[in-house]
Parts: structure tokens; sequence; C-alpha cells
């Protein structure tokens, strides 16, 4: 047993939304530059230019970014031996939101009574919290600020299990395609296949935290990526759907084995600003 | 191409879908909280917290200004969510229109037909994009807090053409020009 106290949660939490909404993270940033080398658009170019100025700037000025911060995700792993001491976990990441994006002069995004009065809660809280209890005695925390831009284009289906693989990739495409320019292109497709409704779309979530382009550990699943990318690509939407080659960086599936009467398909998609932070207490 | 705003009928009608433009002058944001207002009191047949004609509204939400700063980051959001507010704007005499991804085809036919432009700024360039916005004031609904109508002094503001008067969309066609057959 290995007590990890609140308060250390909490600051690490304020660091991580900090960083995580001024550092483009490296594999972004290769991924971009590799676009930027690819793109043939002019029009796209001049905007993969722009985007990757704006990191530099934002690095050095440690400025946001993005306008839109996000609504806090936060990805948990929580080990079985490990301790949480002084105070409610869920209550100390919230605390440790509120003091990032007070400190951060970070936008807080977040409206309660989603439906109808939609009124801001002021400080960014509450957080998205994914918990996942795995072994060991270390907690791993990841932030991941998350746009509306791109989080509202998020797609589900339960297709028909004999709808298949083709049914898989026609849905991905048409829901990349519906998107167009409002995730902020180029982005990263995140796709979870299988498991009930709750965990595909969980999964295709999930699949955004994998470095840009490392491919799934299943050969299957790589082929299928690889193929969802070249054809995503093939839409020619480009760089802020001006037209081009680079629609997406990279396309991530996770699978899940699923219900014999099932085939869950999830879509979630990342913009090109793809913020995420982690550290391991 | 440098443009001085506000914008002119002589202008727009020189804009081609596709040409990159700098904005110097004054440009007003609005999102959704504020169209809603804005449409509601042309409803009721009140006056708009400024004078709309000739006008570029930008659809941006910032970020708190750090100490010594004029804005925080300041890029583009979605603009598909003011579709349904922007036809009676248009038609108040709203002449320019900055946001990110396409628009309905309510809003396409009406910016042919009162010669009004949507440009897109690059969505997620926050932080380079402010460097351009000199001088920030709110103007009106204060109370919306990032969402409140400011008026913004911008000095060369990067935009691309997207919709212009004549009805060219430089996402279709940007779109079709770059799409490849795969099997």
């Amino acid at each position: 047993m290995r007590d990890i106290s609140c308060q250390t949660i909490s600051e690490t939490v304020a660091r991580l939304c900090q960083e995580a909404t001024s550092l483009l993270p490296d594999d972004v940033l290769q991924a971009l530059k590799k676009a930027r080398d690819k793109e043939e658009s002019p029009l796209g170019q001049k905007i993969l230019d722009q985007i990757l100025e704006n990191a530099e700037l934002a690095k050095k000025e440690m400025l946001p970014l993005c306008q839109d911060t996000g609504t806090t995700v936060v990805f948990l792993e929580v080990g079985q031996d490990a301790h949480i001491v002084g105070g409610d976990l869920n209550e100390c990441i919230k605390q440790g939101v509120i003091e990032g994006y007070d400190k951060g002069y970070l936008r807080k995004s977040m409206v309660e009574r989603p439906f109808s009065a939609r009124v801001n809660t002021k400080d960014n809280t509450p957080p998205v919290i994914h918990t996942e209890i795995v072994p060991g005695d270390k907690l791993k925390i990841q932030v991941m600020p998350k746009g509306g831009g791109c989080e509202n284009m998020s797609r589900l289906a339960i297709l028909l299990p004999a709808e298949g693989k083709k049914g898989v990739t026609d849905f991905v495409l048409r829901a990349v395609e519906e998107a167009g320019g409002n995730p902020c292109p180029p982005i990263i497709v995140g796709v979870g296949i299988g498991g009930t409704a709750e965990l595909a779309v969980s999964l295709a979530k999930k699949a955004l935290t994998r470095k840009v382009g490392r491919p799934n550990a299943d050969a299957e699943v790589v082929d299928l990526e690889r193929e969802l990318l070249e054809k995503v690509n093939a839409l020619g939407i480009g760089p802020q759907a001006v037209g081009g080659r680079i629609t997406a960086l990279a396309v991530h599936v996770e699978t899940h084995p699923t219900h014999i009467t099932s085939l869950p398909v999830a879509v979630n998609i990342q913009c090109h600003s793809a913020r995420l932070k982690e550290a391991v207490l | 191409m440098d443009i001085k705003l506000p914008l002119t009928d002589e202008t727009v009608a020189k804009l081609r879908a596709g040409d990159d433009v700098r904005f110097t002058g004054v440009i007003y944001t609005a999102r959704d909280a504020a169209h809603r207002r804005m449409v509601e009191s042309l409803d009721k047949g009140e006056s708009l917290p400024f004078d709309i004609r000739g006008q570029v509204i930008y659809y941006v939400g910032p970020t708190p200004a750090k100490p010594g700063q004029v804005i925080g980051s300041a890029g583009p959001t979605t603009s598909m969510r003011l579709d349904r507010f922007t036809p009676p704007l248009l038609a108040a005499g709203l002449k320019g229109i900055i946001g990110k991804g396409g628009r309905g085809q309510a809003v396409r036919d009406a910016l042919k037909q009162y010669k009004g432009v949507y440009f897109i700024a690059v969505g997620g360039a926050g932080a380079l994009l402010a460097r351009q916005i000199k001088k920030v004031d709110i103007v009106a609904y204060e109370d919306l807090g990032t969402e409140a109508v400011r008026r913004l002094e911008v000095e060369d503001f990067p935009v691309i053409v997207c919709n212009d008067i004549y009805g060219s969309d430089l996402l279709e066609e940007g779109k079709s020009r770059y799409k490849l057959a795969v099997g």
C-alpha cells in the first residue's frame, strides 16, 4: 500500500490543465510538420503554417493554443495498491481543475442545466472523469481539454453484425465527411468498435489518448486503421476544410468483444490542437 | 488583399471564394447567446447594441486576458451553430462574418441575397489570431462573460473568403478539387 495525497493530486491536475492547453504534445507537432510536407493545396499549406506558428507562440508565451480550453476530460489509472489520503479523489481532481483554469487564464466553458437555463459554472467544473483500476501502486492522470467543435461531431451506431468491416468503414467516413470543417481538421479520428453502446463511445475517446500514429497492437486492426486513414484523406476535405490531401493526421481504432447480435461503432474526433498531458504519481 | 473596415458594397463585390484577406479596423464579437438576444431585439423592433450596417461579426469567445494582454486566445468557433440567427442579421445590414466550418443553404442564400461575405479564420490558432487584436471594449451583454459582445480593433487580421456574394463556396470547391477515388 502506498499513500498518495489529495493535495498532490490537485496540484498535479492544476499543472496539467495549464500545460496541456499551451504545450502541444511533441507527437502532434511532428505529425503536423509531416502533414505540412505532404499537403499539396496552397491554402492548406498556409493554414498548416499558421497552426505550427500558433503552437510556437503558445509555447513561448504560455498562452492557450485555442480559446476553447474545453471540457476537462480526465483519465485515471488507479493502482489497486495505491491509497488516496486526505480527501475525496474526485473532489481533489475538481479542485485541481478550478485552480488550473483560474491561474492559467483559461476559458470556463461548462454550463449546468444543459437543456434549459445553461448557466455557466464559472470554474469549468465538473470535469469528466474516467477511472480504471489497474495493478500496481501508482496513479496515472491524463488531462485532455476537449474542445466543443470536435466533440460535437461524435457519432454512435449499432450496426448489424452482417454489415461487418464495410459497414464500419462507411460509418466512419460518413461521420468525418459530415463533420467537414467543424472539428478543425486536420483531425485525429478515434474509433471504438464492439462492447456495448457506452463502451464503444468510451473506446473511441480512449483511442485519442494514444500517441499520434502509433498503431494498435493487433495486426488486423492496424490494417483497418491504415485503410481508414487512406480513405479519410481521399475525401479531400483538407486543413480547415478548404480542400487538400490531409484531412486526418491519424485514425486510431480500439476494439472490444461484443454480443453475438451487435456491432457497435463509435467515432470521437480530436482537433489538430490535440491537447493531452499526463503525470504518474 | 488588405481591407480597411467597415466593408463597402464595392469591396465586397471584389471578393472571391479562396481569396486571402487581411482586415484592419473594427470587428464585433458575438456567439450563440448574443445572437439569440440580437435576433430577439430585431423581432421586437428594437435597435441592436451597435449599428450593424457594413460591419463584420466574429464568432469568438476568447480566453480571459492575462495581465498585460488586451485579449486572451481568440480563434473562431463553429459557424453552423449560428446559422439560424444569421439571415435576419444580414437583412439588417451585416456585411461580413468570420467563423470556421461550412454554412447551411439558408445562410448561403442570404449571403447572396443581401450581398454579404462569409470568411473563415484558422480554427485552433487562437494565440496567433489574438496577436492581431489591438484593443477590446465590451459593448453589450456583459453578463454573458466570454459571450459578451466586444468591439475589437484589429490589424492585419488574417481570414480567407469562404462564401462570396456570387454563390461560390470554398469548402465545396476545395473538396471536389482534392477528392480521390479509392477502392
